[in-house]
């Protein structure tokens, strides 16, 4: 009886969090799928039905095409640059050097900012400008006589965009190398012992005994890291601004549906991009919940 | 502070406010007027505006609706709900031309202001070419308070002189300059980030083209396929080969400013570059000098910042009143002076203005009059953002006969090309 009213009440009380979660949204993605459907341009809605035109007519678009292609090259390098980097530092602050504490606090840091003002910052360090107007890691390079490093940053062509993902590197790498350290640390240490004592070098350890354990860690990074990569906007707008070059669906969307009020495409972006990230998310969350329950 | 202490500051607070709210409801007239200007000189300008309009309309109340943020697209997104939610404000601040006919005219959401413009005289006091470019099938739709021209090329004129090169005036005689020019190791033209890009090709185009052609871009009777149009973007691709390498990364106060520190010697930017050279402290014709963009010679490509009437207004005849500001001679010379731009009508006192505004003045009387691509005269947003992205491509991949049939496309999409 009592156990019945505490359910009851227990509904109860998440009630409103689950109406306010099916109206904003759920209700708001089914809504958007709509106007994806529709031929919405201008400032007045038109629900005026149009299959899948919007979202034939993106494959056919040379934005959209330059646009995949970015977000290709910047996920690849983003997530290979992190997980490679935050491994390293993991692995560094694991040898138990002294003020561990302080370069782990060092490394996090970034994490904290904001993107607009790691893009700012980065904006300045890689500034493009030739001849005496050199200025940012170009001007570094060119004081240590390193001018073969000099380069056109993200301003390259086709690949500007993985100059904008060393950015976010930099942001990120201190996030991956903390959930590596708490999954080393969450390694006993028997068994490094029982490999060593059967005669394994410090490599063999890390090659067969801990990577394979650290492999859910592994996991975790390339989801997290790789979904924020697909929603990646703020970013390159602080960077570079609304440029072609360096276009993602994001900014499309952004640009298409407020600036050119196409609001049909930008809605079929979107839900594009939501679907590029469920494809991501969604197995990985089954996958946890079902660890999770087994436990 | 307590926090409790601050939550009973909050609520009364929330109350004054709610009370205040109330009791505007009923009574004295009130004209509620929504625009962008938040900052700077814009704020000001329209500061003095109101001050003009209060002296004249003691009985209404003036509400300054202003929304800050990136050159008005936070203000038309507010703008856009309240119009959506059928709460309108009195007038709203929109560029003149097309981005207000193409998106608020469509919609239904202001009225024609031939009456006005008739009964206040300003037909007469306003260049006879700007009317059809603010008007949509013979109807008005928006009062201008400020012009500024986008065709003008600012030079250093140390540069020029130091390498003999004299200020063109045909698009021949400016690329034969930047020959000369780059050939000397100086950056002929500066040029910054994308938008900017699409101001150098509508100047270009309009230098090509010549206005009669230019115009007939925007109407559907030039061919964006033909060849003219084809020479003209050649002529742009061709200008595109004399900036610095680097434009991508620069705001269009950093490409300016490469003409004024002597690394650049040409620029083409409107001419609210003039304000920014001031601020940086340069004297006109010694650290910069102007000229109409090489091939545009006795045109004069504007924009514009305007005022409308909305459908439904709350208080019609507040509105009214406030327009009739907007127009005058008293509220232009008001606002303009300080903003740093000319007045739209003809009969300012030149007095007021600084040396080139009043170049720009006697040239606004005088010139043609046709709009600008970029800053929303002549085509309506989807029209521009899909030319916008024809461009940046273009840009990109150096694609002409592409970019051309992509504007072709954008024409007849989004344009009046069938």
């Amino acid at each position: 009886m009592s156990r019945d009213k505490d359910r009851y009440l227990s509904i109860l009380l998440i009630s409103p969090s689950i109406l306010a979660v099916l109206i904003f949204v759920y209700g708001f993605i089914a809504w958007s799928v709509r106007v994806s459907l529709s031929e919405w341009k201008g400032l007045r809605p038109d629900y005026t039905w149009a299959g899948l035109r919007n979202y034939i007519n993106l494959f056919s678009d040379p934005r959209f095409q330059v646009d995949i292609r970015n977000t290709l090259i910047f996920t690849g390098v983003f997530v290979i640059g992190s997980i490679l980097l935050g491994f390293f530092l993991a692995v560094m602050l694991d040898q138990g050097l002294k003020g561990e504490g302080f370069f782990r606090s060092l490394f996090l840091f970034p994490m904290a900012i904001s993107y607009i003002v790691t893009g700012v910052v980065w904006r300045w360090l890689m500034n493009p400008a030739e001849g005496d107007r050199l200025s940012g890691f170009n001007l570094l390079f060119s004081n240590l006589n390193l001018d073969f490093l000099i380069n056109k940053w993200h301003t390259t062509e086709t690949w500007g965009i993985a100059a904008i993902a060393l950015a976010a590197i930099w942001q990120m790498s201190g996030y991956t190398m903390a959930i590596y350290l708490a999954g080393l640390r969450s390694i006993p240490d028997e068994l490094r012992e029982a490999a060593r004592i059967d005669g394994a070098s410090e490599f063999q350890i890390y090659r067969h005994i801990i990577l394979p354990l650290l492999s859910p860690v592994t996991l975790s990074a390339l989801i997290i890291l790789g979904h924020m990569s697909l929603k990646v906007f703020d970013l390159i707008i602080a960077v570079a601004g609304k440029q072609l070059p360096l276009d993602v669906p994001a900014i499309y969307m952004w640009q298409t549906t407020f600036d050119g009020l196409f609001y049909g495409r930008g809605a079929a972006i979107g839900i594009l991009l939501l679907i590029s990230v469920a494809v991501l998310i969604i197995p990985y969350i089954r996958f946890t919940l079902k660890t999770e329950t087994q436990q | 502070m307590s926090k409790s202490k601050l939550y009973g500051v909050f609520t009364v607070l929330m109350i004054a406010m709610l009370t205040l709210s109330a009791c505007g409801g009923g009574g004295a007239q009130k004209v509620e007027v929504f625009s962008w200007w938040t900052g700077g000189g814009e704020a000001a300008g329209l500061e003095a505006m109101i001050k003009v309009f209060n002296a004249q309309n003691p009985n209404v109340e003036f509400i300054n609706a202003a929304v800050a943020g990136g050159a008005g697209t936070n203000a038309r997104a507010v703008l856009a709900t309240r119009l959506q939610a059928g709460d309108p404000p009195d007038s709203w601040q929109g560029h003149a031309g097309q981005e207000l006919i193409g998106t608020y005219v469509a919609g239904n959401q202001i009225q024609p202001l031939n009456s006005l413009y008739e009964e206040e005289g300003w037909l007469a006091v306003m260049p006879a070419t700007l009317i059809p470019l603010i008007s949509d099938n013979g109807n008005i739709y928006s009062v201008p308070v400020n012009i500024h021209r986008a065709n003008v090329m600012w030079y250093n004129p140390a540069v020029l002189s130091a390498n003999g090169v004299a200020v063109p005036t045909t698009m021949d005689e400016w690329f034969a300059a930047m020959d000369t020019l780059q050939a000397a190791g100086v950056t002929p033209l500066a040029l910054g980030e994308q938008w900017t890009k699409m101001h150098l090709m509508e100047t270009v185009l309009l230098g090509t083209l010549g206005p009669d052609k230019y115009n007939g871009l925007w109407t559907g009777a030039t061919d964006w396929g033909g060849a003219d149009v084809t020479a003209a973007l050649e002529n742009f691709q061709k200008a595109l080969t004399y900036t610095n390498s680097d434009s991508a990364s620069l705001s269009w106060q950093d490409a300016s400013q490469l003409v004024i520190n002597g690394d650049a010697a040409f620029n083409v930017m409107g001419d609210w570059a003039e304000g920014y050279f001031r601020e940086l402290g340069k004297s006109p014709m010694a650290d910069y000098g102007w000229a109409p963009v090489p091939g545009s010679v006795g045109v004069f490509q504007f924009l514009s910042d305007s005022f409308v009437l909305a459908v439904g207004a709350p208080d019609e005849e507040g509105a009214m009143a406030w327009l009739k500001i907007a127009g005058s001679k008293e509220g232009q010379e008001a606002f303009n002076p300080v903003k740093g731009s000319i007045c739209a009508r003809t009969d300012c006192d030149p007095a007021l203005f600084g040396e080139y505004l009043q170049s720009a003045m006697d040239d606004w009387a005088s010139n043609t009059v046709v709009g600008s691509l970029t800053h929303g005269v002549v085509a309506n947003d989807s029209w521009k953002s899909e030319i916008d992205t024809a461009l940046g491509l273009f840009v990109q991949n150096g694609d002409l006969a592409a970019f051309q049939s992509a504007l072709v496309a954008a024409c007849t999409s989004s344009g009046p090309c069938k």
